[in-house]
């Protein structure tokens, strides 16, 4: 996972709320058996309107979204930040999310970042005014700027150090692989083993 | 000063410590053994490639075909796509990954929670992982045994451990002697029903007294599989003499010395005298009837002796409200006497219950016995292995002449991912574990029994036990 520090991309204003995960993603995309190339699957069933934001040229490369309140909702599968991820978002920004998006996207390396509804407002009208703006997500000083508003954003101190770490949940564990190496070599032989295999006598 | 008492569950957690969390950390545990499947491993592997990250310790992992494989022309290509992808990425990564694989047609191929303790992979004092919630069945050797999810999945793979938050214990005493026609299942019926779904959550179960003393390997697996439908992380049931008579001579149980040390270290993992649990639950083996489910979840159980109960009994109004949706879906009305239910179909089968046990009492029940006219019956043995042993007892030719479907081993029809599958309203008896809407098929309608409820179903055409046999 790359650290993230501070990050400028195209700003994105999705004026909904409630954006629950089926709508991120709609659950027939679920039978992939792959982790990468969900990049189409985003908000699938919005992306046959033409007038829905992504599908705006100014738009379609999207990397920070300003959605509505309550982001992120209903079930906990992890392919709605996957989708998000292989679309080109490095962030999201919104008044609430859902906790286990928040978690999942933490361990995937996409920033969910809490910003107050007015300050998203703000951000909205800077937008929609100026399409193809960016955003400048500086995760050290827990802000964002859009042209000249400066805002600050709330996340969690631990997803934060991880984020800045560049550390997923595997990454984390092997700062400790000599704990590991350590355990492995006081393992009792009796203890089961898959191979070399044995057939049933 | 003695040191402090402890659970069976406490042992094994602390017998594993790799790194104990700091704090509101988890602690970092030790996997022993790690088994996989086709469903919920494909990402896992994606990721570990993502990441250019190796499997550590492929010798203490083993892959099965089990949850979307057929149970009818298993040399035939699998017509259905998802089903074949997901087996064709299974063999794939088995093959980069260096993973011992039992495919589909191998003798060794079967549902994963009956391959492990079939091999002697599971025994006492380990720690077990599956992305599969059922993982739980382990726990009847005196392991941890834990369902876990597809990223942490990739995360074993990786690391062959698992960060994980402290649990509660609980004990579930069982005392006393089963009378006829009872067993395991209906043990578990009960405890979920009288606990409900959500009465484990956050605990580790450990079955306890003289019933469950007395239980096979195989009827406490039964009980430990369940563990999960009452909410719980796990279910465990102590090591005995039992365990080893099971485990001992299977070919990857310990040897010679090894097995003496094994032994010596199993003993002393039973909870101390002291030891104190978060909670206790008791329950009189004496009196217990046959447990059958009326609704939509395994908490909705009652005796099969005892009527669809009435919603309006009922003094949660949650429950009350659950009670009228399920009764609504089963098609059911109050104060229908069980053993007036006429099911279509019979399942005996599942990572419950598809054991040769099982399958020896089920057909111990219909020998001889004509099957009730319109009843459909599938007998879906575990693994490849227990087919053939049943095959070597002609168990296939008493269920064969009784009308009843012999077919391939698998998950089957417990989640009808591959075609086994009840048409919608359709109703069954089965020997799985879960009554969900839907589980067996669209607009399926389940009711969960043990093997024995399930041959004598399959003989009446209504919800039986073999004791309303008589005279048939
Ligand atoms: S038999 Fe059913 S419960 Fe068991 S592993 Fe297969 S699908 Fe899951």
């Amino acid at each position: 996972m790359e650290k993230f520090e501070i990050f400028e991309g195209v700003g994105v204003p999705l004026r909904r709320s409630n954006v629950d995960t089926d709508q991120i993603i709609p659950a027939v995309y679920l039978k992939r058996i792959t982790k990468t190339g969900f990049e189409d699957a985003l908000f699938a069933s919005w992306r046959n309107d033409p007038e829905f934001v992504l599908n705006q040229p100014a738009y379609a490369h999207g990397e920070v979204l300003f959605a509505g309140p309550d982001f992120g909702t209903g079930s906990s599968r992890e392919h709605a930040v996957w989708a998000l991820r292989d679309f080109g978002f490095k962030a999201v920004f919104s008044p609430k999310f859902a906790d286990i998006f928040r978690g999942n996207s933490g361990k995937q390396g996409l920033v969910s970042g809490e910003i107050s509804e007015q300050d998203l407002e703000s951000i909205w009208a800077l937008l929609e005014a100026d399409p193809g703006a960016k955003a400048t997500v500086d995760l050290v000083a827990k802000t964002v700027r859009v042209a000249d508003l400066m805002v600050p954003f709330e996340i969690d101190e631990y997803t934060r150090w991880r984020l800045l770490e560049g550390l997923d949940d595997i990454g984390l564990t092997l700062r400790d692989e000599q704990s590991i190496t350590d355990f492995e070599a006081k393992r009792e032989s009796w203890r089961p083993k898959t191979l070399p295999a044995k057939g049933a006598k | 000063m003695t040191p402090k008492p402890l659970t069976l569950a406490e042992k094994v957690w602390n017998d594993h410590l790799v790194v104990k969390g700091e704090g509101d950390a988890p602690d970092l545990l030790y996997i022993d053994l790690h088994l996989v499947h086709e469903v919920t491993s494909p990402q896992a592997f994606d990721g570990l490639r993502l990441a250019g990250r190796p499997v550590r310790r492929p010798d203490l992992t083993i892959a099965t075909e089990d949850h979307n494989t057929p149970t009818l022309d298993i040399d035939k290509p699998i017509a259905d796509a998802t089903s074949r992808t997901q087996i064709e990425a299974l063999r794939h990564n088995a093959k980069e990954f260096g993973i011992r694989i039992h495919s589909l047609g191998d003798i060794e191929q079967g549902i994963v929670h009956v391959v492990g303790p079939q091999l002697g992979l599971t025994m006492p004092g380990i720690t077990v992982v599956c992305g599969d919630s059922h993982t739980s069945t382990h726990g009847a050797f005196g392991a941890l045994a834990m369902g876990i999810g597809t990223s942490e999945v990739e995360h074993v793979l990786a690391t062959q451990t698992l960060p994980l938050k402290a649990f509660k214990t609980m004990a579930i005493n069982v005392e006393g002697t089963l009378r006829p026609g009872v067993t395991a299942k209906d043990i578990i019926l009960a405890v979920i029903a009288k606990i409900g779904t959500g009465g484990g959550q956050g605990y580790v179960l450990e079955y306890r007294g003289s019933a469950i003393r007395s239980l096979s390997m195989e009827a406490r697996m039964t009980i430990c599989n369940m563990s999960i439908e009452a909410g719980a992380r796990a279910g465990m049931v102590a090591p005995d003499e039992i365990t080893y008579e099971y485990l001992k001579g299977r070919p990857h149980a310990p040897e010679g010395a090894d097995w003496d040390a094994a032994v010596a270290y199993w003993n002393t993992l039973p909870s101390d005298e002291n030891a104190k649990f978060d909670a206790e639950v008791y329950l009189d083996a004496n009196t217990l009837d046959p447990f059958v489910t009326w609704g939509t979840n395994p908490g909705q159980g009652v005796s099969l002796l005892d009527n669809v109960p009435n919603p309006a009994d009922i003094a949660d109004p949650n429950e009350r409200a659950a009670a009228e949706r399920a009764l609504e879906y089963m098609d059911l009305a109050a104060g229908t006497p069980m053993k007036s239910i006429r099911v279509d179909t019979v399942f005996l089968g599942s990572c419950t219950n598809s054991r040769i046990e099982d399958l020896r009492a089920a057909a111990a029940i219909i020998e001889g016995k004509q099957k009730a006219e319109g009843v459909r019956f599938m007998v879906v043995p575990g693994s490849a292995r227990v087919r053939l042993q049943a095959e070597a007892e002609g168990l296939d030719q008493i269920f064969k002449d009784f009308g009843a479907e012999w077919r391939f081993a698998g998950c089957s029809m417990c989640l009808g991912m591959n075609p086994d599958q009840l048409a919608p309203g359709e109703r069954a008896a089965s020997t799985s574990n879960r009554n969900f809407e839907g589980r067996q098929g669209k607009g399926s309608r389940t009711h969960l029994v043990s093997p024995l409820v399930a041959a004598a179903t399959a003989i009446r055409g209504t919800l039986s036990a073999p004791a309303d046999l008589e005279g048939n």
